[in-house]
């Protein structure tokens, strides 16, 4: 089974996101900033990594910046999903290291169509 | 959903919007009712039809407009868009390389996102291209979804669904909460109000034509008439694109399938396709998207 780990400060936006990563039948892992996020890549990494940018202590982008940096670092596919949704941001998530981004609000059909495109789950017809 | 439920809906959507779903559609309806029930806090569909029958006239238009709505996104279904960048377009590059042109029609093209698509594609193949004149045009039932189409613009919820990130940030430019496909892009599709029932051998010779998600409105007479109409339409070298639940299997000999490419279809022979004896009067079709 593969591993997602979701990376929000907001508990409630991890549990929705909990809800429809698990139906995609991947085993969830959360942590409610990139330092703890950071701490559970430390112990393993997860195939996907679903993540914030605004978090306190330390936010989404430091953490792919650090991520990227440690070795094995660039395996997991993350999905930025945040409310910033200007071209800058996006850009210099992709320039970090990201592999796709969601502009928050996000539902089960745009989560599931992004980890389609990054290959972590095969393609839906429909 | 039992039989009378079944009817029931079938008839309220012929009376409200001519939508004529033949006697087999249940996983139509299913699939566009089912998660309007569950918003609606309805088990499902047998208690939403209870609801209907109680008057709801809130819910009789919204179950009208998600069986009538176009329902399409950028690289819808991926299959036909990886058929038309490995299959279709390197065997007209080299089809046409002395032609250098290229002409593809969009049947059912909606609110643009097909279209646009090939179009993006089509930069993606980049200098192979270079000199050459390829011409997309985009065709719909409704005026409405075409102007939509020309506008190029979409909301944040539309472009997050099939597009690549790298292709927003690549062919878009974000207008406040909306976002406008480039003009670079939009000007390499042409729009056309067409109701495919009707004549339209006057659009000239295609070597692509995606008709996605359209046919499956219409009854088995209507679908084989069209099939030996597009056939006529096309060049014996081009190709078909048909939806992920569509097939010309027993519907016509005008087209035969690709093997192992799901979806792709060749004329068998154009120039020999013949239209049906007798044509059945065409029921009316609802836009639809591919």
């Amino acid at each position: 089974m593969k591993t997602c780990l979701v990376v929000d400060d907001s508990g409630v936006v991890r549990k929705i996101a909990r809800r429809i990563v698990e139906q995609m039948n991947f085993r969830v892992i959360e942590a409610e900033d990139g330092s703890k996020a950071l701490e559970a890549c430390r112990r393993s990494f997860p195939d996907a990594i679903l993540l914030d940018w605004n978090m306190p202590v330390m936010d989404g982008f430091e953490f792919i910046c650090q991520l990227r940096r440690m070795p094995g670092g660039d395996a997991p596919k993350v999905v930025f999903c945040t409310t910033e949704n200007g071209m800058d941001h996006i850009a210099r998530a992709l320039e970090a290291g990201a592999n796709e981004y969601i502009m928050k609000p996000f539902d089960k059909d745009i989560v599931a169509a992004k980890f389609q495109e990054v290959g972590l789950v095969e393609a839906i017809l429909t | 959903m039992t039989p009378p439920d079944y009817e029931y809906l079938r008839k309220l959507l012929r009376d409200q919007s001519g939508l004529d779903l033949s006697t087999d559609k249940q996983y139509l309806i299913e699939s566009r009712l089912l998660p309007l029930a569950r918003k609606a806090g309805l088990s499902g569909i047998g208690d939403l039809v209870q609801k209907m029958k109680g008057g709801s006239a809130a819910l009789i238009t919204q179950v009208v407009e998600a069986m009538t709505t176009n329902e399409t996104f950028f690289f819808r279904d991926k299959v036909p868009f990886d058929h038309f960048r490995d299959t279709i377009m390197p065997a007209m590059l080299k089809a046409r390389a002395a032609r250098k042109s290229l002409r593809i029609w969009c049947a059912a093209g909606s609110t643009g996102q097909e279209p646009y698509s090939l179009a993006m594609c089509l930069k993606e193949i980049g200098a192979a291209l270079s000199g050459w004149r390829v011409e997309i045009l985009a065709t719909d039932l409704s005026q409405e979804v075409l102007e939509k189409s020309r506008s190029g613009i979409y909301s944040q919820f539309e472009v997050q669904r099939g597009l690549p990130i790298q292709m927003l940030v690549k062919y878009f430019k974000q207008i406040g909460e909306l976002w406008q496909i480039n003009p670079d892009i939009r000007a390499m599709v042409q729009h056309r109000q067409l109701n495919l029932l009707h004549d339209f051998a006057g659009l000239g010779n295609f070597d692509v034509i995606f008709c996605r998600n359209v046919l499956i409105y219409f009854d088995q007479d209507t679908k084989s008439n069209i099939f030996g109409r597009l056939a006529r339409t096309m060049e014996p070298d081009g190709f078909l694109v048909l939806g992920a639940a569509e097939t010309v299997v027993g519907l016509t000999e005008a087209f035969k399938p690709i093997a192992d490419r799901r979806g792709l279809y060749q004329p068998n022979d154009a120039r020999l396709a013949r239209p049906p004896a007798h044509a059945a009067a065409p029921k009316l079709a609802i836009a639809a998207g591919g």
